[in-house]
């Protein structure tokens, strides 16, 4: 195995690396130096479109086509927005890197506000991470100190503010536009698209929007080319990924792979989740967080067709919603023969319930039904058609909500059934037996 | 979603703010261009809380005063995000993660044994008045699980995450260090 190139994680375990002093002996800033001082806002926007760096948050849309999209004509103030409000069950990879190494973050601010050619950016960070953000606000008063931020940066003559902001709980301020909103100080309802942020985002001016570990990828993309970025990966999957792996492994834990790590080492490999713990069997994995199509053992190391699943945005996606999943977010939930399928997927609808804004019908009330409906069946009241009646309530809420919410209410739903339809049946069929503590349905399909 | 619950009742020593926190009031303010203080809201609300343990109405119709606007978009922020709590709670409020990834490796056992250990059932404070345990969700620590978070006046009102807890280490806690 070759050994994995390392971009946002190389120096996380200095001791120091938290302080400006520390983080400049390992190379940090230069690529600020680099930027402000020997390039254009377009030539840096250049490198990120060459590097094929695609968003971290979910999405995996391509960060310098994003950037292009903002509009630069109307003369209005243009701004940045990292999103720090890392909530998507099964994701904790935006808050180690920030917390170990704030720095990462700041200079991945400049370099990127520099090329939108924005003068006042935010880090809006989840309000639970209130201990973080002082991390990242002592950070932020050393840059400032040593000319890295405010007027004049560094003799370039560019200017920028850079601010922190809380969230107060809520998973729905990560979608972009919800975020936005509670940046103005507002409950956190998605806006209706068009128009896009790049247009019309923070009071109403041309505002870009990206992942904490999207923005902290630029650097090294501009200190090393984006073409050395994009012979990292595979096919359209370039550089480096956090993956935050855990459940019932025995080494939970933030890992940076190179994109295209086989799915099966990254599970069993002693480098990262270190096998199923407890000696026991895989039984589903829940690859990008928890929005994301659940697989069952057999069709996450391998595709339906045979293939060896690789860590990428295509492979894991290989197949589409019928065999496939996604990478999303990174968050990487591992469950093993133990495990019940109906209990976890109540607990994801209840989450979703919990976490929907109210603001369209069909998430407000479907994320309700889907909630009650699993909670039926777990408790032994389960009735046959439930089962076909959580498919419809899920496709009822797909596509038709302001927001991507609703999708990733639905997602969880609808695959666990298509791929574990027997276990709710047994669920429904030995209501008794089915509510024993720790009982789980062990037929042959639903392990490999 | 919405807060928990919501307390009308007035709180006269709520309308007085203490320098310190009309000064993180200002702070925030600063982050924002002229006109768009509102946008404080959010973390002059975090300060509040850490003030008064919790956030009253009195508290809030301040917050509007400070920002100028209308005492409706405050309470309509603050109902709206989970992490405010809108009525008296214990002096410790154990927010434990209830969701997926915490769940299997023990979460549901963890606040069921919390609820036993401190006797704050249902959200409501422990008669003693020294915890309310509050199931929430995901924390993004999924791979310390299961954990939770305090606010802790000994840290100036920020949160410190407790992870990888079982049982023994509660009762550690419980005993040593939130007293
Ligand atoms: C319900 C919902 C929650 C989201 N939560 C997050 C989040 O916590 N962090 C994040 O970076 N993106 C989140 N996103 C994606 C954002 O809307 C947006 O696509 C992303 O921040 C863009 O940054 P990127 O292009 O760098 O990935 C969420 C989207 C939805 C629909
Ligand atoms: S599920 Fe508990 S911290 Fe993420």
């Amino acid at each position: 195995m070759a050994t994995q190139t390392k971009i946002l994680t190389q120096h996380i375990d200095v001791p120091g690396i938290d302080t400006l002093a520390v983080y400049r002996q390992h190379g940090g800033y230069a690529a600020v130096e680099k930027a402000l001082k020997t390039m254009s806002p377009d030539a840096v926007v250049e490198e990120v479109k060459k590097s094929g760096l695609r968003g971290r948050g979910g999405a995996g849309f391509p960060t310098g086509m994003k950037w292009s999209f903002i509009d630069r004509k109307s003369g209005n103030p243009r701004y940045l927005v990292c999103n720090a409000d890392e909530s998507e069950p099964g994701t904790f990879k935006d808050r180690y890197l920030m917390t170990r190494s704030p720095h990462s973050l700041i200079e991945g601010m400049i370099v990127s506000s520099f090329a939108l050619e924005a003068h006042l950016s935010y880090i809006y960070i989840r309000g639970e991470m209130l201990a973080t953000m002082r991390i990242l606000e002592k950070a932020i008063v050393e840059a400032y100190a040593a000319g890295l931020l405010g007027k004049n940066i560094l003799g370039s003559g560019y200017d920028l503010d850079l601010f922190v902001a809380p969230g107060g709980g809520a998973y729905i301020c990560g979608e972009e536009t919800a975020l936005i909103e509670s940046l103005e100080g507002k409950r956190g309802n998605p806006r209706n698209k068009p128009p896009f942020p790049a247009v019309k985002g923070l009071w109403q001016n041309p505002t870009v929007v990206n992942n904490v570990e999207t923005i902290a990828a630029t650097p090294w993309i501009i200190n090393n080319g984006g073409e050395a970025y994009a012979a990292i990966g595979v096919g359209r999957s370039t550089g480096t990924k956090l993956i935050s792996a855990c459940g019932h492994i025995n080494k939970p834990g933030v890992y940076e792979i190179e994109l295209g790590v086989p799915v099966e080492e990254f599970i069993y490999s002693d480098q990262y989740c270190g096998g199923i713990w407890k000696g026991k069997k895989l039984k589903a994995v829940v690859a990008g967080g928890s929005s994301v199509p659940i697989l069952p053992a057999q069709l996450i190391t391998k595709t339906a067709a045979g293939e060896n699943r690789l860590m990428t945005y295509e492979s894991l996606a290989e197949g589409g919603f019928a065999s496939g999943t996604m990478l999303g977010s990174g968050g990487f939930i591992v469950m093993d023969e133990d495990t019940c399928i109906v209990r976890n997927t109540h607990s994801f609808a209840r989450f979703y319930h919990h976490e929907s804004c109210g603001q369209c019908s069909p998430c407000r009330e479907g994320t309700g039904w889907m909630e009650k409906v699993l909670h039926r069946i777990e408790t032994g009241q389960g009735r046959m058609h439930d089962i076909d009646l959580l498919v419809d309530v899920a496709k009822k809420i797909e596509g038709n909500t302001i927001c991507p919410l609703g999708d990733a209410a639905a997602w969880p739903v609808a695959s666990a059934i298509r791929h574990f339809r027997d276990e709710f049946i047994w669920h429904i069929e030995h209501p008794q037996e089915a509510t024993q503590p720790g009982a789980v349905y062990r037929g042959e399909a639903a392990i490999a | 979603m919405s807060a928990y619950s919501f307390s009308t009742e007035k709180v006269s020593e709520h309308a007085h703010f203490s320098d310190a926190l009309l000064e993180k009031a200002r702070v925030a303010i600063a982050k924002y261009p002229e006109g768009k203080q509102k946008s404080a809201v959010l973390e002059i609300l975090h300060d509040v809380q850490n003030e008064f343990g919790w956030v009253s109405v009195t508290a809030m119709d301040r917050v509007a005063e400070l920002l100028s606007i209308q005492p409706i978009e405050v309470y309509e922020v603050a109902s709206f995000y989970t992490m405010f709590n809108l009525e008296p709670t214990g002096k410790y409020v154990l927010e434990v993660c209830r969701t997926g990834p915490c769940q299997l490796r023990g979460a549901e056992e963890l606040i069921t044994y919390l609820e036993h250990k401190t006797g704050a059932h249902h959200g409501h404070p422990s008669p003693d008045g020294r915890f309310t345990v509050k199931p929430v969700e995901c924390l993004a620590a999924c791979g310390m699980a299961p954990c939770l978070q305090v606010r802790l006046k000994q840290l100036d009102g920020d949160y410190k995450y407790y992870e990888n807890l079982d049982e023994p280490t509660v009762d550690r806690l419980i005993a040593e260090e939130w007293i």
